[in-house]
């Protein structure tokens, strides 16, 4: 009886698979019934997927490394929604594929600012962040003014997005290409902007 | 959560919890086996690995009851607040409701403040420090982002502490700006001027307000004025709050890019036009704040300093 555990202790691949198991119990409760439950799966009311040019400004903000410095996830406390707004909901997120909330905030979270500021205020922060706010630190990005978006991939990023559940039309993706035609990468990002977080209002 | 899923949770979180504790129980040695070796010390296990040995002693006693009250602590954790399925714990507990709770809070202390400056003119306000300095802290949060801090403005961004205003100073009409929002719509004459025709006016508004100016240039600009710009900015300049419309003949320039000079600035806006956007704030804050911020506003202009 005694020195049972050496048999497991003694067997580096059974003790592998034990804990492997062992760790699978956390995900399991945790995360698994998260794929299959209302709260986390059904869009909240009004949303619907970015049109080809939010969706490419989508891309852009990525593409930037916005989310390393901003969030996207306004938290239930009271400190969090008297700045912010209305604190996220999981529906908000559904069509998100990957999920920007972001874990670090060097600048201010990003969740609600669709119709903060004004698409001048954008460029004229993003061009040059310290000729509207002095002590920013946040990088500038004068090429967003000159670049134009690359529409060849948008309707392939579209049919992916399909794929993983982000309800986009035949209509919306014949169109895609079309759609980001010209449109210069500023006027995109600040199209994506623009509608974050619109859905929920809370008056501050 | 359907009942599926939440009998999925509270089965694998019982049977972990459970179960660890079997494994401890389990595997629990009470009493030293075997006898004390030569020189009368406790046995060792009888491994040997590069002459180090180890003692077969059970598990201390203060590490074993710190693991069965970790398992007591998430069965009392887990009776009080949500974690087992759909159960929602003795405590009603949810993220919304101490949410709620602490919003609640926050206001029975501030809304018996926020009501008595609220019955209070903002001009009355303007003259209150402690108002100010509550309309300077909610003005930080949510204008200094374009305003700046103090009310020092931006290029394409008015300044707040001066005395000039696009849409009027007096405290009715900063309340209606930061009700409403403004749009000011300056449209694009670059087609309609010519090239000749924008740097002609540009010497004509240069001239307004005595800036140095090629006279003949401003002569020949003061014609396309009249007939282009004197409805929003009147004949002689001096601009249209009903419009927004900037004097142009103060030393005040709302777009000024600090890399060009005043010149190229004022052909820039006569040939693209300017669109300034304030957002409306009364869909994102209570007018209880936007009646404390309009009093911080309109002291800033009134005594120059914060």
């Amino acid at each position: 009886m005694p020195n049972k555990h050496a048999i497991i202790e003694k067997n580096i691949g059974l003790m592998i698979v034990l804990i492997v198991v062992a760790m699978s119990f956390g995900g399991l409760a945790q995360i698994v019934p998260l794929f299959f439950t209302g709260e986390t799966t059904e869009p909240i009311a009004g949303l619907k997927p970015l049109p080809a040019v939010e969706l490419e400004g989508r891309d852009i903000y990525i593409r930037e490394g916005c989310h390393v410095c901003h969030t996207q996830m306004v938290r239930p406390l009271r400190a969090e929604t008297e700045r912010y707004g209305h604190y996220s909901v999981a529906g908000e997120s559904v069509y998100e594929h990957p999920f920007l909330w972001g874990s670090k905030r060097t600048g201010p979270d990003l969740a609600r600012v669709g119709g903060r500021y004004s698409d001048d205020w954008h460029r004229a922060h993003l061009y040059d962040p310290r000729s509207v706010v002095p002590e920013s630190n946040m990088p500038a990005f004068p090429w967003l003014f000159e670049n134009r978006v690359d529409g060849s991939k948008t309707a392939a990023k579209m049919i992916g997005l399909r794929k993983v559940g982000v309800p986009y039309t035949d209509e919306q993706i014949a169109s895609a290409q079309a759609d980001v035609e010209g449109v210069s990468e500023i006027d995109a990002l600040l199209a994506y902007l623009q509608q974050l977080g619109t859905l929920l209002q809370r008056k501050r | 959560m359907s009942t599926f899923w939440s009998w999925w949770i509270i089965v694998i979180t019982v049977v972990t919890l459970l179960g660890s504790l079997w494994l401890l129980v389990a595997n629990r040695k009470t009493t030293i086996s075997g006898q004390p070796g030569a020189d009368g010390e406790a046995p060792t296990t009888g491994h040997s690995y590069d002459g180090i040995e180890e003692y077969d002693n059970p598990l201390p006693a203060w590490w074993f009851w710190k693991f069965v009250g970790t398992v007591v602590f998430a069965a009392v954790y887990l009776a009080l607040y949500p974690g087992l399925g759909s159960y929602q714990g003795l405590l009603g507990w949810t993220q919304e409701n101490q949410w709620e709770e602490s919003v609640a809070a926050a206001d029975a202390k501030m809304d018996a403040q926020y009501a008595e400056y609220a019955s209070r003119t903002i001009d009355d306000l303007a003259g209150d420090p402690a108002a100010k300095r509550m309309g300077r802290r909610l003005y930080n949060n949510n204008c200094s982002v374009c305003h700046g801090v103090g009310g020092s403005g931006a290029n394409g961004f008015p300044n707040l502490a001066d005395n000039d205003w696009l849409y009027g100073g007096h405290p009715e009409a900063i309340q209606a700006t930061l009700n409403g929002g403004r749009q000011g719509v300056m449209p694009a004459w670059g087609a309609a001027l010519g090239d000749d025709g924008v740097v002609n006016v540009t010497e004509y508004v240069l001239s307004l307000s005595d800036e140095p100016h090629n006279a003949a240039q401003a002569a020949a600009g003061s014609e396309q004025f009249a007939m282009f710009c004197a409805s929003c900015h009147m004949p002689d300049g001096s601009g249209m709050q009903a419009l927004g419309a900037p004097n142009l003949t103060d030393t005040i320039w709302l777009y000024r890019q600090a890399d060009l000079t005043l010149a190229e600035n004022i052909r820039a806006t006569l040939r693209q036009g300017r669109n300034g956007i304030m957002p409306s704030q009364s869909d994102k804050l209570r007018p209880e704040k936007i009646h404390l911020i309009a009093a911080y506003v309109y002291g800033l202009s009134q005594t120059g300093t914060r």
